[in-house]
């Protein structure tokens, strides 16, 4: 019960943080003092009091857009375990469910860049579709994987099943799997290198784009709709990247904190070091990173 | 004799006035009035049908009627069984929806042809369901030819567009090869049985090389006909020329003949070999992936949506193929899954399909192309039709919580299950293909979707675009509301499929079988309400937001051009070249560009772009073209007198008489 209640908390109170926390690593690897850790947490309260300019192209699909987009995260945000945790709901398959959903936004939102008839967002939406279609049979690739180390087809018991000794046992494949997911994640969230959120030029985004014309408290929904994906594809990376339990629950999820923030340093880290990749060196990695999951797969059945 | 309520003979009734029903249509004076008798009689046999099959659900047994034909080829026999309930039932609701849709699409009023489509409409469903009763080779085939050409007339309705009567001959010559094949596989039956009924379930043994004969055969003459890769090349110019609610009917129920013809085959065997189960994987996870590259590319709607039917049948046939490996391989979890979700995606592609060709011929109807990059800006304009193909939409690329999804969810877990326990699990590479798969549907359906309906008009007839009848809208309405329900009720439609299920695999469907893993269709609902109540919470808080704060009206932003037309919009085959490049050879994209100097194009340069049908234009009319060349001297037998044509059949006769001693 407690625990149910600390995951909705975390999953409607974290997602901004960790922007934040990204934010602020990259600020100081640049030198600078950066905007506060909070301050996701004021952009989205100040947007949701802000008034809303419509393009007079769109139709309703504009508005219900981000609205569908959050909803079908949110939904998946109750399959996903945190930490050491079981998931609020847990069945036989839901990891299916669980991508569906994330196919179910990305169906809203490149509909919504559309309805807007600008081509910056057209090309958004395109790129956006494109590069997701290549993620995906890498995360099943590594599902299967994982469920098949664990035994199990539900979300909870393959991500919390990992251990230290796992990772013993099976170093090469955990391996390669983490790395494989690490592409899928900063893939799925449009962050460095393949997407670059803070770029000045429309021409070269694809999740920022795809937003342009959402104002107002819908673009604050966008905002937090895009922390919590994070969130959750993080909570799913890092419960296989750092499978540590102390044994006590409360620990567990300061653990769990721990770790995301960890993440976030790391994803700030990426992208201080990095630059984004050309358009057409995407594909080439996110095959890759399939081939890599593959390989996770046939040391598993070695 | 009392035959009142009797499934088989209600069914029978169904069929005859079906395949009649076009035949007021067919009074030139009386055009008006036999297109509406047409359409009652057709609705009134599916409604009778409709009966039939309910009592046959509600557990009554068929029986089982000879017929005793002039022919010399053995009483006809007609019955009923699971298999053939679970295609009649889309098959009488597509057919209604489909008869429903045509007085206001093609108006009998207005279009001289109205009667010819209405007769052979009538009987294309006809001869289906006869197609689906009959337990008798030669039945079959008769039945069988009725469908065929029946759809070719229907198919060449326009008969002064060159391009209609050429993708006529080539589904002629596909469908006629196919039935080539399919007279190989009942000839062989009756060598095999001495009959040609249909032999009872899992009695011939699978392991003779005659055995092997027939299983081909019937791959190859069903496979064309269900559209499976490589024999799908009639497919998309079939599709695209025929009216709409033929391209529907042929679509969600013909190329379903097709998956029939084989499971039916597939049932006379004892045990299937390994290499037929390994084989349909095999080509149902081709079809399904080149199937969806190929829509991603299209230009044209009804070509998009014909190339995603290749797709659709590919995902029926990995379910088919999974369960045959599972049956070889002992595994219980693979028969179950692969078949309920092969079973299921039938029925669900024959609500999805239908409902986007229906929208398709509204928006024909309504903007005179078929091009997507014409359309645009038509959710205003249309806003009903607009709202049901983006259910058909999200449905057929299997999003949560509409329909699409139950089926791949069953195949999911199959695949999941074999990764999971398998010592090689090859069938697991089912889950990252369909994630493929359903990955390109999106791409393929949101850019058919944001070229059509979204962002402004892109040609003066989209800016001012008919709006449909209400005759047209209503058949829409009821399959979008049918999607709708399988998708947040998934438990009625797995019990809608589970007595075929039970009936194919030769034991009731039980899930206890399963263990541990059962399909989580409790959950699924439960996930379903959710996203609902979520989506309609947030829908409240976001209205409240925006009626308390101020609000702006303005053009969408240009990066600060002031000139901006509709042409900037980003067109539909731009939104697609990303994936069609990197599925290059699937996808098989052709461009013709101006040879460029200087910074601009000269004027009059122009850039093409079309998806190519490789299998179509690099093989097969060039095959064509040299048989015609290399045979041209037989083109003497073909001189158009008739008395020599008769001397021609009395001449055949008489040596086959004397070799026949």
């Amino acid at each position: 019960m407690i625990d149910g209640i600390i995951h909705c908390l975390v999953v409607l109170l974290l997602p901004p943080l960790l922007i934040g926390i990204i934010t602020k690593t990259k600020a100081a690897f640049a030198g600078r003092v950066g905007a506060p850790l909070l301050q996701p947490y004021y952009d989205i309260l100040k947007l949701l009091r802000k008034g809303s300019v419509f393009s007079t192209t769109t139709t309703w699909l504009f508005r219900a857009g981000p609205l569908v987009t959050l909803a079908a995260i949110l939904t998946a945000s109750l399959l996903v375990p945190l930490g050491r945790h079981p998931a609020l709901i847990s069945f036989d398959g839901d990891l299916i469910l669980f991508a569906y959903l994330f196919g179910l936004a990305r169906f809203f939102t490149a509909s919504a860049a559309l309805d807007t008839g600008s081509s910056f967002e057209g090309m958004g939406a395109a790129r956006e579709v494109t590069f997701s279609c290549l993620a995906e049979p890498t995360l099943f690739v590594a599902l299967i994987t994982l469920a098949r180390i664990s035994g199990s087809l539900r979300l909870s018991t393959i991500l919390t099943y990992p251990t230290p000794a796992l990772w013993r046992a099976t170093g090469a494949s955990m391996l390669l799997l983490v790395a494989a997911l690490f592409i899928v994640l900063l893939a799925e969230n449009c962050r460095i290198p393949f997407d670059d959120p803070t770029t000045h030029l429309e021409l070269t985004m694809i999740h920022e784009v795809m937003v342009l014309d959402h104002s107002g408290p819908a673009f604050g929904l966008i905002l937090y709709g895009a922390a919590l994906k994070l969130l959750v594809l993080g909570a799913l990376f890092t419960a296989i990247a750092l499978p540590v339990s102390t044994g006590s629950d409360l620990a567990d999820w300061g653990l769990f904190l721990a770790s995301m923030a960890a993440l976030a340093v790391a994803i700030g880290v990426v992208e201080s070091v990095m630059a984004r990749l050309r358009l057409v060196r995407i594909p080439q990695l996110l095959v890759g990173a399939t081939i890599l999951s593959a390989f996770a797969m046939l040391l598993v059945l070695r | 004799m009392n035959l009142t309520g009797e499934p088989t003979a209600l069914l029978l009734t169904a069929a005859l006035l079906l395949a009649l029903s076009g035949l007021p249509g067919l009074l030139p004076r009386f055009a008006v009035l036999g297109q509406r008798l047409t359409v009652t009689l057709a609705v009134a046999a599916s409604l009778l049908g409709g009966g039939g099959l309910l009592r046959l659900m509600t557990g009554t047994t068929g029986a089982v009627y000879q017929l005793d034909w002039p022919l010399p080829f053995g009483p006809a026999l007609l019955a009923t069984d699971p298999l053939s309930t679970l295609f009649l039932l889309p098959l009488l609701l597509v057919s209604g929806c489909a008869a429903l849709f045509t007085p206001t699409y093609w108006p009998a009023a207005t279009r001289r042809d109205a009667g010819r489509l209405t007769f052979f409409s009538g009987l294309f469903g006809g001869g289906m369901m006869l197609v689906l009763l009959a337990r008798n080779g030669v039945l079959f085939l008769v039945a069988w030819e009725v469908m065929a050409l029946a759809a070719y007339f229907l198919l060449t309705t326009d008969q002064r567009d060159g391009g209609v009567q050429r993708a006529g001959t080539i589904y002629l010559l596909a469908t006629h090869t196919g039935t080539m094949a399919l007279f190989v596989l009942f000839a062989l039956l009756k060598a095999v049985t001495g009959s040609f009924d249909f032999p009872p379930s899992h009695t011939l043994t699978p392991f003779s090389p005659v055995a092997v004969v027939m299983l081909v055969a019937a791959l190859v003459g069903f496979g064309a006909k269900a559209g499976l890769m490589p024999f799908h090349f009639w497919l998309p110019g079939a599709h695209a020329n025929a009216p709409s609610q033929v391209s529907a009917m042929m679509s969600g129920l013909m190329l379903k003949m097709g998956v029939y013809g084989i499971l039916r085959v597939f049932l006379f065997f004892t045990d299937l070999p390994t290499w037929c189960g390994w084989l349909l994987l095999a080509l149902g996870g081709w079809s399904a992936l080149n199937g969806i590259a190929l829509a991603a590319g299209q230009r044209d709607l009804k070509r998009l949506l014909a190339c995603s039917s290749i797709e659709n049948i590919g995902i029926v046939f990995i379910g088919i193929g999974m369960s045959l490996i599972g049956s070889r391989t002992g595994s219980p979890v693979l028969v179950l899954c692969g078949l309920m979700g092969a079973f299921i995606h039938i029925v669900n592609h024959a609500l999805f399909k239908p409902l986007l060709f229906l929208g398709s011929g509204v928006l024909i109807h309504g903007v005179g192309t078929r091009e997507l990059d014409r359309m645009g800006g038509l959710a205003d304009r249309l806003p009903v039709t607009a709202f049901l193909m983006l259910v058909g939409g999200l449905a057929i690329c299997g999003l949560p919580p509409l329909n699409g999804f139950v089926g791949e969810l069953f195949l999911y877990l199959g695949a999941l299950y074999d990764g999971m326990t398998a010592p090689l699990p090859l069938v697991a590479l089912v889950a990252p293909t369909l994630a493929l798969v359903g990955g390109l549907a999106v791409i393929t359906f949101v850019k058919a979707y944001g070229v059509i309906f979204l962002g402004n008009p892109r040609s003066r007839r989209a800016e001012e675009v008919h709006r449909p009848g209400p005759g047209m809208v209503a058949p829409m309405v009821l399959l979008a509301v049918l999607c709708l329900l399988a998708g947040l009720f998934p438990l009625g439609l797995v019990r809608l499929v589970q007595p075929a299920v039970g009936f194919y695999s030769g034991r009731a469907v039980d899930w206890s079988l399963l263990g541990p893993l059962q399909p989580p269709l409790g959950p699924l609902l439960l996930m379903n309400g959710l996203l609902l109540a979520l989506l309609l919470f947030l829908a409240l808080f976001y209205r409240m937001r925006l009626h308390r704060l101020p609000r702006g009206t303005v053009p969408t932003w240009g990066c600060g051009y002031q000139a901006p037309s509709p042409r900037i919009q980003y067109t539909g085959a731009s939104f697609s070249e990303l994936a069609v490049n990197l599925f290059g050879p699937m996808a098989s994209p052709r461009r013709s560009r101006p040879r460029l100097s200087g910074i601009f194009p000269a004027p009059g340069a122009s850039f093409g772009y079309r998806a190519a049908e490789l299998l179509l234009e690099q093989v097969l009319t060039p095959l064509f073209s040299w048989s015609g060349q290399a045979f041209s001297w037989l083109r003497r037998l073909q001189h158009g007198r008739v008395h020599i044509y008769v001397l021609y059949i009395f001449a055949t006769l008489f040596v086959l008489m004397i070799w026949g001693r």
